[in-house]
């Protein structure tokens, strides 16, 4: 994997066993679309995790910062029966990436979770909406600095409960 | 506007033409119909156009939302439909009316209880969401589940892919209105959840297939329960096909409805029977095999049309397969442990917590504090019966994962209804609808 894809993706690094390869922001959608054209028809998932609250090494590699946000695709090569695992870093104050949608049409409901959930925005993409929060919802649930909910238990004799 | 007229640039033409703002609105409305599929409008932008006709000319135009409580869509789904007389022209699956929260949830539970949690996403066939967590858990632990534990996982998930895909028959059949198929499909299920229930102690959401092998070994006589369903069910699925498959009617009703191209369903994610009945070969039993899939004889089932006909019959050919499986793991399951003997993971056996007092503490730190996962991340796919079902861990070294993410193939799958439905009846839609498969609680999670 990294003689295909060490000259444009700036790291590579395989993690359990599973390659994974770690484009900067300017370079996801060149390693994407090199990744497309090297057989990888399918985008199989796409997801983000917020590091805000990570205590342990990220195993990253050496040459790739930590950022708060990163963004997880999964990619398939039918042909190859291979798949390749794309982390990119996106910093907490310009939470934005360019959309894969031009290049798997199959990113569009995943990109629309990841920004409902992480508000994470994708230039480009045809409708940037919130898919599983109401459209007037605040804030984005997935973020760690969004509290869980908790919906208060109310027992009848709660009151004389010590 | 006629059906055929959704080209952008012509009909952007004209309605940017007008003048007054009501006409602006239309343009935008116009602007907004690219050649495509989907209907990308908000919920407000809707409300706005209303009841009334999309266009003042034609009042054959009018958007119409099914859902999300509707016989025929699988829970609540809801559709926002264009629709031109009966004509859908395009279509959006509006989503997450079942959102719990679930991917957060998995955040506040520890490995152990990431089970629970997990079951209940795809419930109807929530063995392959257990699977799949564990899968992913166990990568990040580094371990090796004993023989008699994969086998068991494979025998307990094959029956509930024929569960799952007996459900679907039901209700694929209650949808076109063969309603007998409804009562069959149900009650061929119930004798599947049955042994499910005598094996896990729950007909649904089992929390059976645990980090590091099952919850439970088989009970001694298994054998003669499986046994007795395959030959209870072999001769159901022949009875399916007088009843559906070579019927006149039934076939009307799905050939060539709800058609899509393996190209267009490789781009659109979608994987499963839909991939599968757009010709494409495509099983991860097979192309990428995991538990013992390697070990076994079976068929991956294609179709060659990619319609709603095709997808039924993979679906039903699959519980023919699953079945041969199920065969073959009664011969192959070898005797031994049906868990790690790893101290780490795995909570003393119950005889022990009796006699020793550290057996008991470890019981207890185990079910309360939980077990302890190396830092990293993973992911982990199977083949659910709707698809690649994955799982994406990510850990920070505690016994609570950082990050659960559930590759959810209904949710996936669904983007590829508004390409199924264009320019078909609303009649078909919902056997369209019915073809996905979708469970609504894996799409909204």
């Amino acid at each position: 994997m990294a003689e295909r894809y060490g000259a444009i993706a700036g790291a590579e690094q395989p993690s359990r066993g599973q390659a994974v390869v770690h484009p900067s922001r300017s370079e996801w959608c060149d390693v994407a679309a090199a990744a497309r054209a090297d057989g990888f028809d399918q985008l199989i998932d796409l997801t983000a995790v917020d590091y805000l609250t990570y205590g342990a090494d990220r195993g990253l590699p050496d040459q790739v910062a930590p950022e708060r946000f990163e963004v997880v695709a999964s990619l398939m090569s039918h042909e190859r029966r291979e798949r390749l695992r794309m982390r990119v870093q996106v910093p907490a104050d310009d939470p934005t990436l360019p959309t894969l949608f031009d290049l798997w049409p199959g990113s569009e409901n995943l990109e629309r979770e990841v920004y409902d959930m992480f508000g994470i925005t994708f230039e480009g993409h045809p409708d940037l909406s919130r898919i599983l929060m109401p459209e007037d919802w605040p804030g984005h649930p997935l973020r760690k600095d969004y509290d869980v909910g908790q919906i208060p238990v109310q027992f009848k004799a709660a009151s004389n409960v010590r | 506007m006629s059906i055929t007229d959704t080209a952008p640039s012509d009909s952007a033409d004209t309605g940017a033409g007008a003048a007054s703002a009501e006409s602006d609105r239309a343009a935008e409305r116009v602007r907004r119909r690219e050649p495509s599929a989907v209907l990308r409008m908000s919920e407000a932008e809707a409300a706005a156009i209303g009841g009334d006709p999309d266009d003042a000319d034609d009042d054959e135009l009018v958007l119409l939302n099914m859902g999300p409580s509707h016989p025929s869509t699988h829970g609540v789904l809801r559709l926002m439909l264009e629709l031109s007389g009966e004509t859908v022209l395009r279509s959006k699956p509006v989503i997450g009316y079942l959102h719990t929260g679930m991917e957060k949830t998995g955040e506040q539970l520890t490995f152990l209880q990431g089970g629970t949690n997990v079951t209940r996403m795809d419930y109807a066939s929530p063995l392959f969401n257990e699977l799949a967590f564990c899968l992913a858990t166990e990568r990040l632990l580094g371990i090796d589940v004993p023989e008699r534990a994969t086998w068991i996982r494979m025998l307990m998930c094959e029956l509930n892919r024929v569960s799952s895909h007996l459900l679907f028959m039901a209700t694929n059949g209650m949808d076109l209105g063969a309603v007998s198929m409804m009562i069959y499909g149900w009650r061929e299920r119930e004798e599947v959840l049955r042994f499910f229930e005598k094996v896990t102690g729950l007909r649904m959401n089992h929390n059976y297939i645990r980090p590091g092998g099952v919850a439970a070994d088989l009970p001694a006589d298994w054998r003669t329960d499986v046994a007795r369903l395959i030959e209870l069910i072999e001769p159901r699925l022949e009875e399916y096909d007088t009843l559906l498959t070579g019927q006149p009617i039934w076939r009307e009703r799905l050939q060539g409805v709800g058609v899509i191209s393996a190209a267009e369903a490789v781009a659109l994610g979608a994987t499963g029977p839909i991939l599968r009945g757009a010709g494409m070969t495509w099983d991860l039993r097979r192309d990428e095999p995991y538990l013992f899939y390697d070990q076994v004889e079976f068929d991956v089932i294609v179709g060659t049309h990619g319609d709603c006909y095709d997808r039924y019959a993979i679906r039903l050919n699959e519980i023919r397969e699953s079945l041969r499986i199920v065969a073959q793991i009664i011969e192959a399951m070898p005797s031994g442990d049906y868990r790690v003997q790893d101290k780490k993971v795995t909570p003393p056996p119950r005889s022990r917590i009796d006699a020793s007092m550290e057996a008991l503490i470890h019981h207890f730190k185990i079910f309360t504090e939980g077990f302890k996962v190396p830092p990293g991340e993973a992911y982990a796919a199977v083949e659910s019966p709707r698809g690649e079902l994955g799982v994406y861990l990510v850990s920070d070294g505690t016994s609570v994962p950082y990050r659960v993410h559930v590759r959810a193939p209904s949710f996936v799958n669904l983007q590829t209804l508004p390409h199924l439905m264009q320019n078909g009846l609303i009649a078909d839609g919902v056997a369209i609808i019915s073809s996905v498969d979708p469970i609504m609680g894996e799409v909204d999670r």
